[in-house]
């Protein structure tokens, strides 16, 4: 612990800081977006979604590499990969969902194996795990900017539009026949998350980020009574696994994003078993 | 009995997905104030003619009048129960919150205090206000179809669409169900589906059929039965009120007093 808090307080090392910020900024997209994505079932587009992104950090890699693009940076190439995916994904969902399950696998294999493929020919050695699985004490002061923005813009539009985003979410029908316009939500849904999947792959990974998209609020999703008190205990939750992540990273010389992961799985599963052993406890009695 | 003026018309609406033709030359008209059932057999088309009243879904033909314009534009003088009651098991909300929902709007971000007071009058209608502070995920079926019909309700509408709300319902629920639609008939519209098509509520006041098919073979029209007291329904149905349909019987479409659409 006390290694930790002293690195923390050292001015040459500002990547720690920078760490532990990321991790409470992070935080709250998790939890707020998360208890989106959870309620709206919408797990496995995120999925496709955050894989599809390797696809966009390989061409600005490979473009960048090779002079074509000098200084293409991989998150522009992954927000761009990010955004088209959603835009697919959303209207297979809405105008042909019986394909969805399809489009959302083939979304998910070809956006890595364009990563892949990208990768292979970019001069140079190209480590396609750390990005798949991230690296959080190599976070920017700009990934921290960019995720404050984000944060702000998803707080302020859940504020605004809270009870069009329940309605929604909980009966699509019926909000549409409200008056509100459900594929302009989802789309705005699908958009912001494709974003923050690009951004908070940064912290825990690619392949990571979904299960902190859903974990942190499938554990609030236990206790909560709705939508903002599961979005403000999984924003909670996210919190306590990143910084457990993190010091338990640092202090055992493993990686971070792994920690987090395995922290809030952990987590998760004894909440489900607690949950599973009191239903049949209610049943027996 | 002098009917209230039109409030919705089919002029020969067809209507077809890309897999199949559903309605063919479906013409009716609904009055103000009328308690009216629609039944027919499963997959007949009936869901999908109520998704045409709400303007969810467009006429391949015809046209469709609903209060003087598009079911689009009046769809916020409806109340709608749809079919089912089971959403996602795990959503985090209260009763009094799903029945809140009947008075979102696009934009607005508050309830203000007439809302409040909608939501309580419709909790009170579907005797459910010792239910409003409990987990929607904790109610029984027939509870959850209460619920539902409290969240159309709180909209205060003109008309009230309801998709098989006695489907898997209890006969306490569906007692109480019926109570409060005796309760609005003749003020509020209401159009209850059933996919029981030999008795309807003694409420009613016309049923149309989706069923037979039309020329092509291929889509179902709809056609208007003649009803007489049941001597033989089950006493649990409809609290114990019932008409029996006469499948026998077609009714002119054109058959009542026509009056000045709204």
């Amino acid at each position: 612990m006390s290694s930790f808090i002293a690195a923390l307080l050292n001015p040459s090392m500002p990547f720690v800081r920078n760490a532990l910020l990321a991790g409470v900024l992070s935080s709250i997209l998790f939890g707020v977006l998360g208890t989106v994505v959870t309620v709206k079932r919408i797990a496995s587009l995120a999925g496709a979604i955050s894989h599809a992104v390797l696809g966009g950090i390989g061409m600005a890699l490979y473009l960048s590499a090779s002079n074509i693009a000098p200084s293409f940076p991989p998150m522009v190439g992954a927000i761009i990969f990010a955004v088209i995916a959603a835009l697919i994904i959303g209207v297979v969902s809405m105008r042909a969902k019986q394909r969805e399950d399809t489009v959302i696998n083939a979304i998910w294999a070809i956006g890595m194996s364009i990563g892949v493929l990208f990768m292979a020919k970019t001069a140079g050695y190209t480590d396609p795990s750390s990005y798949l699985f991230g690296n959080i004490l190599l976070i920017s002061s700009t990934d921290l900017i960019l995720l404050a923005v984000l944060d702000v813009i998803v707080i302020v539009l859940v504020w605004l539009f809270y009870p069009q985003l329940e309605a929604s979410s909980f009966d699509d029908e019926y909000a549409q026949v409200r008056g509100i316009a459900t594929d302009v939500v989802f789309f705005i849904i699908l958009t912001i998350t494709a974003i923050a999947i690009v951004l908070l792959q940064t912290f825990v990974g690619i392949v990571m980020v979904i299960a902190m998209l859903t974990l942190p609020a499938g554990t609030a999703n236990f206790h909560s009574r709705n939508m903002l008190t599961m979005m403000i205990s999984s924003t909670i939750y996210a919190a306590l696994f990143s910084l457990g992540g993190l010091f338990s990273g640092w202090s055992f010389d493993l990686p971070v994003g792994a920690m987090v992961v395995v922290f809030a799985g952990f987590v998760f599963l004894t909440f489900s078993l607690v949950g599973a052993m009191k239903k049949r406890g209610g049943k027996a009695s | 009995m002098a009917k209230g003026p039109i409030i919705l018309e089919f002029d020969k609406v067809d209507f077809s997905y890309p897999q199949a033709d559903v309605l063919e030359h479906a013409s009716l008209h609904v009055h103000q104030g009328e308690f009216i059932a629609l039944v027919g057999p499963n997959g007949a088309g009936k869901s999908t003619l109520l998704k045409l009243i709400l303007g969810l879904i467009q006429p391949t033909k015809g046209s469709i009048d609903l209060y003087g314009t598009t079911p689009k534009l009046a769809r916020d003088r409806i109340g709608y129960v749809p079919q089912h009651a089971d959403y996602d098991s795990n959503f985090p909300i209260s009763v009094e919150e799903v029945v809140r929902m009947g008075r979102v709007s696009p934009f607005k971000r508050t309830y203000s205090a007439i809302d409040k007071e909608a939501v309580d009058k419709a909790l009170k209608v579907m005797e459910i206000e010792d239910l409003a502070k409990r987990p929607y995920r904790a109610l029984s079926g027939g509870q959850r179809r209460r619920v539902l019909v409290a969240r159309a309700l709180s909209a205060s509408p003109e008309m009230l669409i309801l998709d098989e709300p006695t489907a898997n319902m209890d006969a306490d629920s569906e007692k109480r169900l019926f109570k409060a639609l005796g309760q609005l008939k003749g003020n509020t519209t209401v159009l209850i589906v059933t996919h029981d098509s030999t008795f309807v509520s003694s409420l009613t006041d016309r049923v149309f059929c989706v069923g037979d098919f039309g020329p092509s073979q291929k889509a179902r029209r709809v056609v208007q039965h003649n009803t007489k007291p049941a001597t033989d329904a089950p006493v649990e149905l409809f609290g114990g009120q019932a008409l029996k349909v006469l499948h026998d019987s077609e009714l002119d479409p054109a058959c009542c007093e026509q009056e000045e659409s709204v």
